[in-house]
C-alpha cells in the first residue's frame, strides 16, 4: 500500500524525529558556539546534560502521545505497536537516567561537554529504530547507528590507554558481528526473497522450511549478530574489557541501555519473523544453549572478580541468560516475562552503576571490591541501598528481582522447559554467592575510609532505584499489565 | 464480657510486667499483675455462683479464627458449670500465689520477668478451661506447657534448673503428640473440631473400626486413647510423670500454683470435658481408671522415703492426680473434678507453707536437716498441719470432715462401686490412702517436730530452690551457719489463711453440690453420663464399712508415722537397712529415670551424634564444600578464557558460530 507521506501520518516517528533534531542542535551549538569568547565550564556540562534530558523528555511525551495501535510505515519497515512502545519508554528512561549519572564525568572532561550528549542521543535514535524495525535493511541500519556512535562512547577517552584500547576492541569485534549480520541478512534475502518480516514469516512457516538449509544458516548469523549485542556467551568476550576500560558513566549506559534495545530486536525477529516452532525452524534450542551458557559462564566467572566494573560485566552475562530463558519458552507469557526482567534489570543496572560512580576517593574513582567494606558505617543509606539492589540481583524475594526471575522461569515451565528453569535457579543460586559476598563486604569488613560526598543527581538515581526494587511487589500490575499487552501486540 | 475480663486481663497483666517491667519497676509490676489477679479471682466468684446456682451457661465468641475448608475455627468461651469450677479454682490460686510471691521473691532480680510469666501461665490456662474447641484447648494446653517450661527454668543460671525444663517440655512432647493425633483423628472421622458438634455426633462412630498397624481396633477407644495419653503427660501419670519431680528446681509458688493446683488437673480437666467421648468408650475409661490407680499406688510408694520437702508433696501431687483419673475412668467425674477443687486449696497450701519453711531455713531444702520448726514458726506450722489433715482426709463420716475427707473418700467409693476384680482398684486406693497419710505425717514431724538439726553449723548444699535468689541474700546473714529460722512476713502469710481456710471448708460446703443427690443439677451439661454410668448413685448405696476404709486407713498412716518418728526414731533406719533393696527401690524412684536414659535418652544421643558427625559433617558439609571448591575451580577456568587478546576473542565467536551451524544443519537433516 502506497501512503502520501505527510506530518501526520508520520506521527510515530516523532520521538525519533525529535530526538534527531534535538542532537543535530546540540552539535550545531558546540561547533559554532563564539570562538574563544567564553570557554566552557564545569558548570556547563550540567546544563548541556539537562538540554539532552529534555530532548528525551520530549521524545517521552511523544511515545505516550503517539499512537496506541499498531502502525506500519514505510511497507513495514518501521512498526509502531505495544511492544515498540513499551521498550521506547524503558529506553528513554534508561538513557534519561544515564545521563544523570554523568554529569560528574562531563564536569571533569570539559572537552568533550557536548560529544557525549549528542552521541548519546544519536545511538538512542538508533535503538529506538532497532526495536520498531520491521525489516532486515531497517534493523541493520538501526543496529550501525547506534553502533558506531556507541564504539566512540567507548573510545571518548582519547588520552587513556584503557578506554582506547575498549573502543578498539569494541569496534573490531563489532565489525565482525556486523558482518555476520549482514551476511545472515543477505542470506534470508536469497532464499525468501523479501526483507521484509512479515513476507520471511510466511515462507519460515511453510513447509520444507525446516530443512532448508539456506534460510537455516542465515538465520544462525542473524542471530549470531545480535547475540553479539546482546552480549551472550560465546559472544561476549568483548564485554569485560570494554565495561572495565570505559568511563563509569558509558558503562552505565553500556549495560543499561543497548541491551535492552538488542534483546528487544532479537525477541521481534523471532517472534514475528519465525514465530512457531511447530515445522519452523528449531531456534527455540540456539536459545536454549545462548540462554544456559550465559547464566553459567556469568555466574561462574563472576565469583573471581575484583573489579566491580567487570564484575558487572559478568552479571550483566548472567542476566542476559536469564532474560533468554523467557524467549525460549517461545510463548506470549515468555516475552511477557522478557519484557519484565528487563525492566527491573535496567533499574536494578542502574542503581548499582550509580553506587559504582559515588565510590570516589581524593578525587578519583575506586573500582575494587574490597573498598566498599565497612560502607554501612561510613555511608548507611547508600549501604542499604546497595544491599537492596544486589539482594535484589541475587533474586531475593520480596524484591523486584525475584519477579523478573519467577515471571520468566514460569513461563519455561509451562512451556515444558522446565530442565532450563532448574538448571537457571541452580545459576541463580551460584550468582547469589558474588553479590551476597559484596553485602557481607559491605556490612561486615572493617570500614575503609568514606568516600567523597555523593553527587545530589547520581544518588537520586540510585534511591529511585532502590525504591522500585523494593516497593515493586507493593504494585506489580502496571508493569505486569503493561509488558503482557506488549507482548499481546506481537501477535500478527 | 465478664468471661472476656477475666480471661485476657492476666494476658494485659503479663504483657505490661512482661513488655514493660524495666521501665515501670519490679514493684509497679507486682502491684499490677496481682491486682489484675485479684479482680479475676472475684470476678470468678461471681461467674461461679451464676452459672452453679443459677445455671446460666454462655457461650461468647471472640473472634472467628481459621477458616480453611472444612476447618472452622473460632475463639469462643464456653462458659458451664465445669468451666466456672476450673476459674475458680485457677484464678484464686492464682491470685494467692501472685500475692504470695511478692513475699517469697523479693530477694530476686528478676520479678518483673516472674511475674510476667506467671500472669502469663494464668492466662493460657484460662483459655485452656474456656475451650470451645480442641484447638482453642490445645493452643491454651501448650500456652501452659510453654509457661511451665519458663518458670521451671526461672533461675536459669543453674544448670539443674535448665534441665528441668528440658525434661518437662520434651516429655511433654509425647503427651502432646498423641493429643494431636486425637484431634486430628476426630477432624478426620467427625469432619468438625468443636466441642459441641464432637459431642452431637460421636454417638454415631460407636462400632466403627479403624485399622493400626494392621490391628483392627475400635475407632473411638483409640481417639479417646490417644488424647488421654496427652493428659498422661500433662498430669504426670505413670510413665510419663518423670518431670513432675524435677520440676521442683522451679520456685516454691511456681510448684503450688502449676505443678500442684492447676496445669497437672489440665488432664483430668481434659477428660472430663471430653466424658462425651470417654463415656461411649467403656474400655478407654477402664485404661484411665488403671492408669491412675496404679499412679496414685506408685507416687505414694515413692513419697515415703523421699528427704526433699518438695518431692514429698511432687509425689504426692501424682498421686492425688491418680486418684483424679481413676474417679473419672470409674465414671464419677463429679467426685474426680471436686477432688481437683479441694485438692488445689490443700495441696497449693501444702506448697506454700513448705514454701514458708524453706524460706524460713534459708532455702533449705531437706527436712533431714530441719527439726523442731513448730515453736519457732507455729503459724506455718498450723497451716501446714491443716493441709496435711486436708489432704490425708480427716474427718468423721456423717459429720464433718476437711475437703480431702469428702472428695477422697468419694473416689475410694466410687472404686468401690465400679466392680473391678477382686475390688483390686479399691483395694489399692485405700492403701495408696495409708502411705500417704503415712508420708504426709512423716514431713510434719520430720519438719516440726524432733530434735533441731539445724543449728548444728553443717556444711549442707544451698543449691536447691533459690540458688539465684540466695546470690542477693545480704538481709540473711549469709556466711553465718547458725541461721535463725524466722516467720515469714504477712504477705505470704495471708494466702496461707485463704488456703486454709478452702482446705477446711471446701469439702462440707461444696460436696452436695459437687456429688451430693442433686449434682446433675449442678454440673447441667457440663458433665456426660451414659446411660449404662450409675456409679453415682452406686456411691450413695454401698456397705457402711466401704466409707469407714480409708478413714482407718488414714488413722493407721498416722499411728506408723507416730511410731517411727516420734515414738521410735532409730525405726526408719533400721527398716531401712532390713528392706535394704526395696528401700532402694523406693529412693530412686522405681529406677524409672534409669530405664528411660538407657532406653531412649542414650540411643537418642548416639543416633544424634552419628548424625552430627557422619550426617551433617561428612556428608552435607563435604557436599556443601565441595560444591564451593568446584565453583571456584570453574571460576578460574571461566576467567582463564579472558586473556585480553582481540583474536582470541574472535576465535571464540567463530568457533561458537561453526558450533551452533553444525549443530542446526544437523538438525535439519544435513545438505541435500
Amino acid at each position: 500500500m502506497q501512503q502520501a507521506l505527510n506530518l501526520a501520518t508520520l506521527t510515530p516517528l516523532y520521538p525519533e524525529i525529535v530526538i534527531a533534531l534535538g542532537a543535530m542542535a546540540l552539535l550545531m551549538a558546540g561547533a559554532f558556539r563564539p570562538a574563544g569568547a567564553v570557554s566552557l565550564k564545569a558548570r556547563d556540562g550540567e546544563i548541556i546534560g539537562w538540554a539532552a534530558i529534555l530532548v528525551l523528555a520530549v521524545a517521552l511525551y511523544f511515545v505516550a502521545a503517539g499512537p496506541s495501535w499498531k502502525v506500519s510505515l514505510f511497507e513495514g519497515a518501521f512498526i509502531n505497536d505495544g511492544f515498540a512502545r513499551f521498550m521506547k519508554v524503558l529506553i528513554l528512561t534508561g538513557a534519561a537516567a544515564s545521563l544523570m549519572l554523568s554529569f560528574d564525568y562531563l564536569k571533569e572532561h570539559v572537552p568533550e561537554l557536548f560529544e557525549y550528549p549528542v552521541l548519546l542521543l544519536l545511538a538512542v535514535v538508533g535503538m529506538m529504530m532497532m526495536v520498531s524495525a520491521g525489516d532486515l535493511i531497517a534493523l541493520y541500519l538501526a543496529i550501525e547507528l547506534q553502533s558506531l556512535a556507541l564504539y566512540v562512547m567507548a573510545a571518548i577517552r582519547r588520552d587513556d590507554v584503557k578506554s582506547s584500547e575498549a573502543g578498539l576492541k569494541y569496534f573490531v569485534l563489532g565489525a565482525l558481528s556486523s558482518g555476520m549480520l549482514l551476511y545472515g541478512a543477505s542470506l534470508i534475502y536469497g532464499f525468501t526473497g523479501s526483507t521484509s518480516l512479515a513476507v520471511i514469516a510466511q515462507v519460515a512457516q511453510s513447509s520444507g522450511a525446516a530443512t532448508n538449509i539456506g534460510l537455516i544458516v542465515g538465520l544462525v548469523f542473524l542471530m549470531v549478530g545480535i547475540a553479539f549485542k546482546i552480549s551472550a556467551v560465546p559472544f561476549h568476550m568483548w564485554t569485560p574489557d570494554v565495561y572495565e576500560g570505559a568511563p563509569t558513566p558509558v558503562t552505565a549506559f553500556f549495560a543499561a541501555v543497548p541491551k535492552l534495545a538488542a534483546m528487544a530486536l532479537l525477541v521481534r525477529v523471532l517472534a514475528t519473523g519465525f514465530p512457531g516452532a511447530a515445522g519452523g525452524i528449531k531456534w527455540q534450542q540456539i536459545v536454549v544453549f545462548l540462554s544456559l551458557a550465559s547464566m553459567f559462564l556469568g555466574a561462574f566467572a563472576a565469583i573471581g572478580q575484583t573489579n566491580i566494573k567487570r564484575l558487572m560485566a559478568y552479571s550483566s552475562i548472567a542476566n542476559i541468560g536469564f532474560a533468554l530463558v523467557g524467549l525460549a519458552s517461545q510463548n506470549e507469557q515468555g516475552v511477557q516475562g522478557v519484557l519484565i526482567y528487563l525492566a527491573i534489570y535496567m533499574a536494578m543496572t542502574l542503581g548499582t552503576f550509580a553506587a559504582i560512580l559515588a565510590m570516589r576517593r581524593g578525587g578519583a574513582p575506586v573500582e575494587d571490591i574490597n573498598e566498599l567494606a565497612g560502607l554501612s558505617q561510613t555511608n548507611p543509606s547508600m549501604a542499604f541501598i546497595l544491599l537492596l539492589l544486589f539482594f535484589s540481583l541475587a533474586g531475593i524475594p520480596p524484591l523486584a528481582g525475584f519477579f523478573a526471575k519467577y515471571y520468566v522461569f514460569l513461563a519455561a515451565v509451562k512451556a515444558g522447559l522446565w530442565p532450563l528453569a532448574v538448571l537457571g535457579v541452580i545459576a541463580s543460586v551460584v550468582g547469589a554467592f558474588y553479590y551476597l559476598n559484596i553485602v557481607k563486604i559491605i556490612y561486615f569488613d572493617e570500614a575503609k575510609p568514606a568516600f567523597a560526598h555523593v553527587d545530589r543527581n547520581v544518588f537520586l538515581v540510585m534511591a529511585a532505584c532502590g525504591l522500585f526494587v523494593i516497593l515493586f511487589i507493593a504494585a506489580p500490575s502496571p508493569l505486569v499489565d503493561a509488558a503482557l499487552a506488549a507482548a499481546k501486540s506481537l501477535k500478527p | 464480657m465478664i468471661y472476656t475480663a477475666i480471661v485476657f486481663l492476666p494476658l494485659l497483666g503479663a504483657l505490661i510486667a512482661g513488655l514493660f517491667g524495666p521501665w515501670i519497676g519490679a514493684r509497679a509490676s507486682e502491684i499490677i499483675t496481682t491486682g489484675v489477679l485479684l479482680i479475676c479471682a472475684a470476678l470468678s466468684w461471681v461467674v461461679f455462683s451464676d452459672v452453679g446456682f443459677s445455671h446460666h451457661t454462655a457461650k461468647v465468641t471472640v473472634l472467628r479464627w481459621i477458616s480453611s475448608g472444612e476447618l472452622d475455627v473460632a475463639w469462643a468461651l464456653r462458659i458451664d458449670t465445669l468451666t466456672a469450677v476450673m476459674l475458680v479454682v485457677v484464678t484464686t490460686v492464682s491470685s494467692l500465689v501472685h500475692l504470695y510471691s511478692i513475699g517469697y521473691m523479693h530477694e530476686d532480680d528478676g520479678r518483673p520477668r516472674f511475674f510476667a510469666y506467671l500472669s502469663l501461665f494464668t492466662f493460657a490456662m484460662l483459655m485452656l478451661v474456656t475451650a470451645d474447641n480442641l484447638l482453642q484447648m490445645l493452643f491454651g494446653w501448650e500456652g501452659v506447657g510453654l509457661a511451665s517450661y519458663l518458670l521451671i527454668g526461672f533461675w536459669y543460671k543453674k544448670p539443674s534448673a535448665n534441665a528441668a525444663a528440658i525434661k518437662a517440655f520434651v516429655v511433654n512432647r509425647v503427651g502432646d503428640f498423641g493429643f494431636a493425633l486425637g484431634i486430628f483423628g476426630l477432624f478426620a472421622a467427625l469432619g468438625s473440631i468443636g466441642l459441641d458438634k464432637i459431642f452431637a455426633d460421636a454417638p454415631t462412630l460407636i462400632g466403627h473400626k479403624i485399622s493400626i498397624f494392621g490391628v483392627n481396633a475400635d475407632m473411638l477407644t483409640v481417639l479417646c486413647l490417644l488424647l488421654f495419653m496427652g493428659a498422661m503427660g500433662k498430669s504426670a501419670q505413670l510413665g510419663l510423670h518423670t518431670w513432675l519431680p524435677d520440676a521442683m528446681e522451679g520456685p516454691t509458688p511456681v510448684s503450688a500454683l502449676i505443678h500442684a493446683a492447676t496445669m497437672v488437673t489440665a488432664g483430668v480437666f481434659m477428660v472430663a470435658r471430653l466424658s462425651p467421648l470417654f463415656e461411649l468408650s467403656p474400655d478407654a475409661s477402664r485404661v484411665v481408671m488403671y492408669v491412675g490407680t496404679a499412679t496414685a499406688f506408685f507416687a505414694a510408694t515413692v513419697g515415703l522415703v523421699q528427704n526433699d520437702i518438695k518431692r514429698v508433696i511432687a509425689y504426692s501431687t501424682c498421686s492425688q492426680l491418680g486418684y483424679m483419673f481413676a474417679a473419672l475412668g470409674a465414671g464419677a467425674y463429679g467426685a474426680g473434678i471436686f477432688h481437683l477443687f479441694t485438692h488445689a486449696f490443700f495441696k497449693a497450701l501444702l506448697f506454700l507453707g513448705a514454701g514458708s519453711v524453706i524460706h524460713a531455713m534459708h532455702h533449705e531444702q531437706d527436712m533431714r536437716n530441719m527439726g523442731g520448726l513448730a515453736k519457732k514458726i507455729p503459724i506455718t506450722f498450723a497451716m501446714m498441719t491443716i493441709g496435711t489433715l486436708a489432704l490425708t482426709g480427716l474427718g468423721i463420716p456423717h459429720y464433718f470432715g476437711f475437703a480431702g475427707f469428702h472428695s477422697k473418700d468419694a473416689i475410694i467409693e466410687a472404686a468401690f462401686a465400679a466392680h473391678t476384680p477382686y475390688n483390686i482398684v479399691f483395694w489399692t486406693l485405700v492403701f495408696a490412702a495409708f502411705m500417704t497419710s503415712f508420708y504426709s505425717w512423716r514431713l510434719v514431724f520430720m519438719t516440726f517436730f524432733q530434735a533441731p538439726r539445724w543449728g548444728e553449723g553443717h556444711g549442707h548444699d544451698h543449691g536447691h530452690d533459690g540458688a539465684a535468689a540466695h546470690a542477693n541474700d545480704h538481709a540473711h546473714g549469709h556466711g553465718d551457719h547458725h541461721h535463725e529460722p524466722h516467720e515469714s512476713p504477712q504477705v505470704m502469710l495471708i494466702p496461707l489463711y485463704v488456703l486454709a481456710l478452702g482446705s477446711v471448708a471446701a469439702g462440707f460446703v461444696f460436696a452436695p453440690y459437687f456429688i451430693g443427690h442433686d449434682y446433675k443439677e449442678f454440673w447441667g451439661k457440663s458433665l456426660f453420663e451414659g446411660e449404662h454410668n450409675h456409679v453415682m448413685h452406686a456411691m450413695h448405696e454401698l456397705p457402711e464399712w466401704v466409707g469407714f476404709a480409708p478413714f482407718v486407713a488414714m488413722l493407721a498412716g498416722l499411728a506408723l508415722a507416730y511410731l517411727f518418728y516420734i515414738k521410735a526414731p532409730g525405726l526408719p533406719a533400721a527398716t531401712a537397712r532390713a528392706f535394704r533393696p526395696l528401700y532402694l527401690f523406693l529412693l530412686n524412684k522405681w529406677y524409672f529415670d534409669e530405664l528411660y536414659d538407657a532406653v531412649f535418652v542414650k540411643p537418642a544421643m548416639w543416633i544424634g551424634r552419628a548424625l552430627w558427625k557422619g550426617g551433617d559433617g561428612a556428608i552435607i558439609d563435604g557436599t556443601i564444600d565441595g560444591t564451593g571448591a568446584t565453583v571456584l575451580a570453574g571460576s578460574n577456568q571461566a576467567m582463564k578464557l579472558q586473556t585480553g587478546f582481540v583474536y582470541h576473542y574472535a576465535f571464540a565467536m567463530l568457533i561458537g558460530v561453526a558450533a551452533i551451524l553444525s549443530y542446526m544443519i544437523v538438525q535439519a537433516g544435513g545438505f541435500k
